[in-house]
């Protein structure tokens, strides 16, 4: 019966695409398939921002870091050229180095190592069936609204304005970028080899494939897909966005008035509230996401599960709340800020990066006690 | 029933209800907008979907 499953899967993939772009274009037909395959990769690969950064922070094991700086590089190798000769038809996710950058990173790092997912993990994890992803998602999406409201209060507090380095041309922009993570593998591999974990005694773990493959696969397949998700929809992968528009959609249907809102009620905010859910880049990328990360969870038979404690659901939603939050503040989570800054070699997603690593520090301690 | 079949039941329940509000919504809000090109390089239109970045 394993092939009717399967057959189940692919249909309803496909009918979704089909659904999608009938109500709203073929664009939003692509990324919806796109989605998909985000959602498939990163389930197969289990391809986790969080779980890359704890693996480093409790074990020293560099391979999540090496292959986050890989897909970095491939990603901004791939989008720096094309953004740079394709300009207003492309951009890329470019923000200022603003406190609420500084603040919201801190406590995005920390959270998502409570909701055990970043943004792109809630959403995969979430269709895979995991309790704690699944509990996640609703608190997610509230405070990404509110965080998106309060987002212009919080950038009139001050900073610096953005820094793009594509201005110095797309080569020099590569190379920086290049540099940057080449710095950050090697600070990784150094530190594991100090702590006397090897990544050949990593890789001959029980519980690790040889050069651990899913990791580099992963990477390799998500800069493709990263790459098409930018020719087609214009602008670099994003999250939260899409999931504060679900909470900004629910709360309108309560009886919430976005007139007067200084984030939801101006432009081009306030119209993406009057238009279809379906057209909105963001949604429909993540509803395949979902969808995605459930057909490739299933595609093998049932998914098994273990049921959290309540006192560890109820720490993940409050840190999907804070994360939600957080991500507005911060122009975005793993995915619309850190891979989507960096690729686009916007110099906020390195301070993202620096201050969501010194967040997930604290947010792995937390994590320990929450479980113990 | 078990806490397994409990979760199955309401995860179920909770995907049903966000199909049921993204059909509800699509129909709420049909003719609204226009449709973009089918691929944004080289369609020579400015890049207008909502990002993280804060466009």
């Amino acid at each position: 019966m394993r092939w009717f499953s399967r057959l189940i899967l692919l249909c309803g993939g496909l009918a979704a695409v089909l659904a999608v772009t009938l109500a709203t274009g073929v664009r939003q037909g692509l990324l919806t398939l796109l989605g998909i395959g985000f959602g498939i990769v990163l389930q197969a690969a289990r391809f986790g921002f969080t779980t890359g950064w704890r693996d480093f922070i409790e074990k020293r094991d560099p391979q999540g870091l090496w292959a986050q700086m890989l897909l970095l590089v491939l990603a901004a190798a791939i989008s720096l050229p094309l953004i740079a000769h394709y300009q207003g038809e492309l951009v890329g996710a470019v923000a200022p180095l603003t406190i609420s950058l500084v603040v919201g990173a801190f406590f995005f790092g920390a959270a998502m190592q409570l909701a055990d997912g970043c943004g792109s993990g809630t959403l995969y994890k979430a269709g895979g069936g995991a309790p704690i992803s699944f509990a996640v998602l609703p608190t997610f999406a509230l405070g990404s609204f509110v965080g998106a409201s309060h987002q212009p209060g919080w950038i009139a507090l001050g900073g610096l304005p953005a820094i793009d380095l594509l201005s110095f041309g797309w080569p020099v922009a590569l190379a920086l970028t290049t540099a940057g993570c080449g710095l950050v593998a090697w600070l990784a591999a150094r530190a594991a080899q100090r702590a006397g974990v090897s990544a050949a005694a990593t890789a001959n773990t029980a519980s690790r494939p040889r050069w651990a493959k899913r990791w580099w696969l992963g990477a390799l397949l998500l800069a493709a897909l990263y790459g098409l998700h930018l020719v087609v929809a214009g602008q670099p992968w994003g999250i939260v966005y899409g999931i504060g528009v679900w909470g900004a959609k629910i709360a309108l249907s309560l009886g919430w008035d976005a007139v007067g809102d200084p984030f939801w009620g101006v432009a081009p905010h306030a119209s993406r509230l009057a238009e279809p859910l379906l057209a909105d880049v963001t949604s429909v990328t993540n509803l395949g996401l979902i969808y995605g990360a459930l057909a490739a969870s299933r595609w093998n038979g049932p998914a098994d599960f273990k049921l959290p404690s309540n006192r560890r659901l109820l720490a993940a939603c409050v840190a999907g709340l804070v994360m939600g939050y957080s991500s507005r503040l911060a122009f975005g989570c793993n995915v619309g800020a850190y891979l989507g800054g960096i690729a686009s070699a916007s110099v906020h997603g390195w301070v993202w990066f620096a201050f969501a690593f010194i967040g997930s520090i604290y947010g792995v301690r937390l994590r320990r006690r929450v479980a113990a | 029933m078990n806490s397994k079949k409990t979760f199955r039941l309401i995860s179920t329940l909770f995907w049903l209800l966000v199909l049921g509000l993204v059909i509800a919504d699509t129909l709420d809000t049909r003719g609204v907008r226009l449709e973009p090109p089918p691929i944004a390089l080289g369609s020579g239109q400015a890049a207008a979907g909502g990002h993280c970045s804060g466009r």
